[in-house]
């Protein structure tokens, strides 16, 4: 439910400083986000542990994401810490911080502000009970990663915010008596929103609009198809026309979901991203557009037969 | 072909590098190498301009535009008129 942004103020923890166990004026103090699966994962990650874990202002959002933003960044740590007076509650002087916080956290500047050294943790709070043997993270506790299981817990996200003007769509074609095409939005949507996020790293190309087309346009097969062969009773040209149309609108539709996609992507630069936009957008909207219009056409002269 | 991430902002200066190993440190694709005598830059491709590397180099070897690589986040910021990004992922990136 956190994931889907439904009642976010439930999810938030009151930023401040927690214990776990019975901790000393020497045990390690872990620094998290005020968000409940970034606290969560700690804390399990942590379990059995007796430590401090120093929970920052994030207003409800992840380490990585606030590091981008800078709300888990060099001002709140330090602030944070003065207001929860940590100068008293430890001895030491260290702090062990999510290496994805290293986007806002400046190590040097808040040791310099508030006298505390920041050692920057592994990427995945599940690595933490390896890493605290040794205190040196391995090659692999430093790599972000972008499997399977986590691009599969982003699906109802972006399916959120799609699932609207997709049902609208589905309903009006509905209505207008045309379900083949009905279906194609849906398959559409279902294309890009789910298959797109769980075949990604098999899918050729590097570029998410273009493995957005491709997929795509596997889905439009079918449909293409069943218009050219199984629209037996219509006119060669109808035949052809809904065979076009859904080879330029299925495909247009599931790269934009795709390019879309880079916002969740791990990987993807603000570069790269730009690149793609200026590439392949003004391509997609044509695509969309001529799409749709011969879709308007081939239903308007439909019903006007009818009449 | 088809392949839009093959450069990007990413500077490096190695003759400015003190070696304090920060950068291999923070980045989370293995761009900067700890092994040598400086910091070796070792997959600049895989950089998503993320910035930790710049922020956390005590001599500013490393130069880079970082900001959120958001499709959707930029072609709003676009329409909008606004400069500068800032990414909508409330929880959706992990
Ligand atoms: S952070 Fe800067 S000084 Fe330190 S190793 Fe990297 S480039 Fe060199
Ligand atoms: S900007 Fe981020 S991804 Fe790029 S080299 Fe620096 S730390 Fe690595």
């Amino acid at each position: 439910m956190a994931r889907l942004g439904v009642k976010r103020e439930r999810h938030l923890i009151e930023p401040g400083l927690y214990t776990m166990g019975k901790p000393t004026k020497e045990s390690p103090v872990f620094v998290s986000a005020n968000y409940t699966l970034s606290f969560d994962a700690l804390r399990s990650a942590l379990h059995g542990n007796d430590c401090y874990i120093l929970v920052l202002d994030t207003k409800g959002i992840n380490v990585w994401c606030a590091a981008g933003k800078k709300t888990f960044g060099t001002n709140e740590l330090v602030y944070r810490i003065e207001v929860v007076g940590l100068n008293d509650v430890v001895n030491h002087r260290t702090l062990i911080v999510p290496q994805l916080g290293a986007t806002g956290v400046d190590a040097r500047e808040v040791r310099a502000r508030s006298g505390f050294k920041v050692e920057f943790g592994p990427v995945r709070a599940a690595d933490l009970p390896e890493y605290l043997k040794t205190h040196q993270a391995t090659r692999e506790m430093r790599r972000v990663r972008f499997t399977l299981s986590d691009r599969i817990v982003l699906i109802p996200v972006e399916m959120k915010n799609f699932l609207i003007p997709v049902l609208i769509a589905s309903v009006i074609l509905a209505l207008v008596g045309n379900y083949t095409a009905a279906a194609a939005a849906m398959a559409a949507a279902f294309t890009g929103l789910v298959l797109f996020p769980i075949f990604l790293q098999w899918i050729p190309t590097t570029d998410f609009s273009i493995k957005g087309f491709l997929i795509g346009g596997v889905t439009a097969i079918p449909f293409a198809q069943n218009a050219f062969y199984g629209m037996t009773n219509e006119t060669m040209w109808v035949r052809y026309g809904w065979a076009l149309a859904y080879m330029l609108v299925i495909p247009s539709i599931s790269a934009f979901l795709a390019l879309n996609f880079t916002g969740s992507s791990t990987f993807t630069s603000v570069t790269g991203v730009k690149r793609e936009i200026f590439l392949y957008m003004p391509k997609i909207a044509w695509m969309f557009g001529i799409g749709i219009i011969l879709i308007i056409v081939l239903i308007a002269m439909k019903l006007l037969e009818g009449i | 072909m088809f392949n839009s991430y093959l450069s990007n902002t990413l500077e490096y200066y190695p003759e400015l590098c003190i070696n304090c190993g920060m950068c291999s440190t923070v980045c989370p694709h293995g761009v900067f190498g700890p092994d040598g005598k400086v910091a070796q830059l070792v997959n600049p491709k895989a950089c998503m301009e993320c910035g930790a590397c710049q922020l956390n180099c005590p001599t500013k070897a490393i130069k880079v535009e970082s900001g959120v690589g958001c499709a959707s986040a930029m072609m709003l910021a676009a329409v909008k008129g606004q400069k500068e990004v800032t990414c909508g992922c409330d929880g959706s990136c992990s």
